[in-house]
C-alpha cells in the first residue's frame, strides 16, 4: 500500500487559523467572527492583523449566525468560528433561516468537533453536527483530515460561493497529506488502492484508517483507502467506483452513526449498488469526560476498530 | 413637507391596506391585522425616507437605504409596498400564498423576489441581519443608512437582546430600528402573555437613542417622527423608535384586537372592510 509519512503533529484548527491569516490578506471582503472564542479558534493571528474585520460578538451565536447572513448579503465573506456544538444545534434554526434557506455565502468553521474535545465532557462534544448540518438543502459539509487538509479547504470555501459548514477539531493529530495536494470540494481521495475492502473515512479518523489498511496488509487483505473530505455533496462516482472493484465497505468518523458519512455513504451503495458496509464511529451515545486517545479507544474509533469492521465487512461478501 | 404629500401618502397607506385584506381574503390565509397597523410606516419608508433603487434592486444595495422585515408574518404589507413602489409587477400579489409564488407566505430570497435580502418570519432574527449590513456598510464607507422592523412579541425572543446589546457596543449609528408596538400577539395582549415591561428603559439601558411615534397611524406624525430619529443617527449610537400602532388599523371591526392577528376576513367581511377604506388610488 502506499505509504504516508507522518510530516509532523498539529491541530487540525491550526490549520484553519493559519489559512484564515493567509485569506485576510488575499481577499479584503473575508471578515471573520467569533464568539468569545478568538484563541481557540486560532483567530489571534488574524484578528491582530486585520481587526477591522475581525468581528467579537461575545457569547451570542445566535446573533453571530444573523449578523454573518447581514455581512454575507452586503457582499462580504463571512467566516463563524466557535465549538461545534455552538455552530449547528445551537443555532439551528438561525442557519436554516438565515443562512441556507436565504442561500448566504456564510462560512460555518467549527472547532472542538466530536468525543476527541476531551475532558470538558459530553455537553461540549457534539456528534451529531454532520448530521444536523447535511440535512440542510445547499449546504456543503466538510471534514478536513489533518493541518494541511484543513489549511486547504479553508482556503477553498472562501473561492465557493454559498454556505459551508467546515468542521475541524482539537486534538493534537499526525500531518501526513503533503501540502502541495489539491483540495477539491466534493472530490474524495483516493489515499491507497486496494481489492478486498473499500474504507471511507472522514476528519482524522483517516489515519487511523491508514493505521488500519497496515494491519490488513500485513495479514493479507488489501484495503483502499478514500478520503472523504466532503461529506455533502457526496462523491458518489468515487465511493461506487471503489466498491464495484471491492466488494465491501467500511465508513469511519469520529461522529454518531447516524445522520453522518456512514449514512451519506450507505444511502449511495442502496441506491446504486448494494453492498455490505460495516459502519466505525460512536454507537449513538453521548460522549463524556477523558483524554482524547481514552475517548477514542473506549468509543471504538481506533485503528483496531476499523481493522475488524473491515473483516466483518468481508466476511459479509456474497 | 408639504400637505399634498402627506395627502398622497395617506392615500398610498389606505391602498396597501385594500391590498392586505384581498390578498389575504383571497388566499383564506395571512396575517391582516400586524400588516395593517404598518401601512403608514412602509408608506413613509418607501415612498419618502428610503434611498432606494426599485428598478434595479441589489442584494448589496451599496449606497441604498436596507430594509429589513424582521417580523415576516406582516409579509401582505412589505410585498405591497414593495409593488407600489415598482420592485414587481402589481398582478403578482393577487398569487400570494399560492402555489408557485414568489410571495410565499413569509419573506423569502428563495425564489428571488426584487426587495427581500433574507427570509424571515422564524421570529428574532432581523436584527442580526441588519447589524450584519450595517458593519458592512461601516466596512465600505457607505454613508446610507439600515432599517430594521421588529414586533413587539418578538421582543420576547432572546437573541433579539444579543443583537441589542451588540449594536451600541459597535456604535452602529447608521441602524435606523422600529418597534410595532400594538401590544397584541397571537395568544394575547402582550402584558398578559409575557409582560415586555418598558421597551424604551430596556433599550435605553442598553445604550440605544430611542424615541416614540405616539400616532403610528397618523401618516403625518409616522413622518415627522421618522425625520426625527434619522437626525440621531451618526452620532454613536443605534436609533430605535417605539412605533405605537393599533393592530387592525383603518377597519372599525378589526382595530385593536388579536383576533385579526392570523385570520382572512370572509366575503362580508372583506365587503365591509373595503367599503371603509376609499382612496384614490386603484386596486391590483
Amino acid at each position: 500500500m502506499k505509504e504516508y509519512p507522518v510530516l509532523g503533529k498539529k491541530d487540525t484548527r491550526s490549520g484553519f487559523g493559519v489559512a484564515m491569516t493567509e485569506l485576510g490578506a488575499k481577499n479584503e471582503n473575508v471578515v471573520a467572527l467569533t464568539a468569545d472564542l478568538a484563541g481557540s479558534l486560532k483567530l489571534n493571528d488574524f484578528e491582530k492583523a486585520y481587526p477591522e474585520r475581525f468581528v467579537q460578538v461575545g457569547i451570542a451565536e445566535a446573533n453571530m449566525i444573523g449578523i454573518a447572513a447581514g455581512l454575507a448579503t452586503a457582499g462580504k465573506i463571512p467566516f463563524t468560528g466557535t465549538f461545534a456544538n455552538f455552530s449547528t444545534g445551537r443555532v439551528y434554526d438561525q442557519i436554516r433561516q438565515s443562512v441556507a434557506y436565504s442561500y448566504k455565502n456564510v462560512k460555518i468553521c467549527a472547532s472542538h468537533a466530536g468525543v476527541t474535545l476531551g475532558e470538558d465532557g459530553a455537553t461540549h462534544q457534539i456528534l451529531e453536527d454532520l448530521g444536523l448540518m447535511r440535512m440542510l438543502p445547499g449546504m456543503v459539509v466538510i471534514n478536513p483530515c489533518d493541518f494541511n487538509q484543513t489549511k486547504a479547504a479553508t482556503l477553498a470555501i472562501a473561492e465557493y460561493e454559498g454556505p459551508v459548514y467546515l468542521r475541524f477539531g482539537r486534538p493534537v493529530v499526525p500531518i501526513f497529506i503533503p501540502e502541495d495536494m489539491p483540495f477539491e470540494i466534493g472530490k474524495a481521495i483516493v489515499l491507497s488502492e486496494g481489492t478486498d475492502v473499500s474504507i471511507f473515512a472522514t476528519g482524522h479518523l483517516v489515519w487511523e484508517a491508514l493505521e488500519a489498511a497496515k494491519a490488513l496488509e500485513a495479514e493479507g487483505i488489501s484495503a483502499e483507502i478514500i478520503n472523504i473530505h466532503t461529506i455533502k455533496p457526496i462523491d458518489e462516482a468515487a465511493i461506487l467506483a471503489s466498491v464495484q472493484k471491492t466488494g465491501c465497505a467500511v465508513t469511519a468518523e469520529e461522529h454518531n452513526i447516524y445522520g453522518g458519512l456512514g449514512d451519506a455513504v450507505g444511502s449511495v451503495l442502496l441506491r446504486n449498488h448494494p453492498v455490505p458496509q460495516e459502519f466505525v464511529g460512536v454507537q449513538d451515545s453521548f460522549g463524556e469526560s477523558g483524554t482524547p486517545e481514552q475517548l477514542m479507544v473506549k468509543y471504538g474509533l481506533k485503528a483496531a476498530n476499523i481493522v475488524a469492521a473491515a473483516k466483518l465487512a468481508i466476511s459479509r461478501k456474497g | 413637507m408639504q400637505q399634498a404629500d402627506i395627502q398622497y401618502m395617506s392615500q398610498i397607506a389606505i391602498q396597501l391596506r385594500r391590498d392586505i385584506l384581498r390578498m389575504v381574503h383571497a388566499c383564506q390565509s395571512g396575517h391582516p391585522g400586524g400588516s395593517m397597523g404598518c401601512a403608514e410606516l412602509f408608506t413613509a419608508l418607501y415612498f419618502h425616507t428610503m434611498k432606494h433603487n426599485p428598478a434595479n434592486f441589489t442584494q448589496e444595495g451599496k449606497g441604498e437605504g436596507v430594509f429589513f422585515l424582521s417580523n415576516g408574518h406582516i409579509s401582505p404589507v412589505w410585498y405591497s409596498a414593495l409593488a407600489r413602489s415598482g420592485y414587481f409587477p402589481l398582478e403578482e400579489l393577487g398569487t400570494f400564498r399560492k402555489i408557485n409564488s414568489r410571495l410565499q407566505g413569509h419573506p423569502t430570497t428563495h425564489d428571488g423576489l426584487p426587495g427581500i435580502r433574507i427570509a424571515s418570519g422564524s421570529l428574532g432574527q432581523g436584527l442580526s441581519a441588519a447589524i450584519g449590513v450595517a458593519l458592512a456598510k461601516k466596512l465600505d464607507k457607505d454613508p446610507s443608512t439600515v432599517f430594521c422592523l421588529m414586533g413587539d412579541g418578538e421582543q420576547q425572543e432572546g437573541q433579539v437582546w444579543e443583537a441589542a446589546m451588540f449594536a451600541p457596543h459597535n456604535k452602529l449609528d447608521n441602524l435606523l430600528c422600529f418597534i410595532d408596538v400594538n401590544g397584541q400577539q397571537i395568544d394575547g395582549p402582550t402584558n398578559k402573555v409575557l409582560n415586555l415591561g418598558s421597551l424604551t428603559a430596556k433599550y435605553e439601558a442598553f445604550g440605544w437613542e430611542v424615541t416614540t411615534i405616539a400616532e403610528g397611524n397618523n401618516m403625518e406624525a409616522v413622518l415627522t417622527g421618522i425625520a426625527e430619529a434619522q437626525a440621531l443617527l451618526g452620532k454613536g449610537k443605534p436609533v430605535i423608535v417605539m412605533l405605537h400602532t393599533d393592530m387592525g388599523s383603518g377597519v372599525d371591526f378589526m382595530e385593536g384586537t388579536h383576533k385579526w392577528h392570523g385570520i382572512a376576513p370572509n366575503d362580508e367581511q372583506l365587503a365591509s372592510a373595503l367599503s371603509q377604506l376609499t382612496t384614490n388610488q386603484s386596486d391590483y
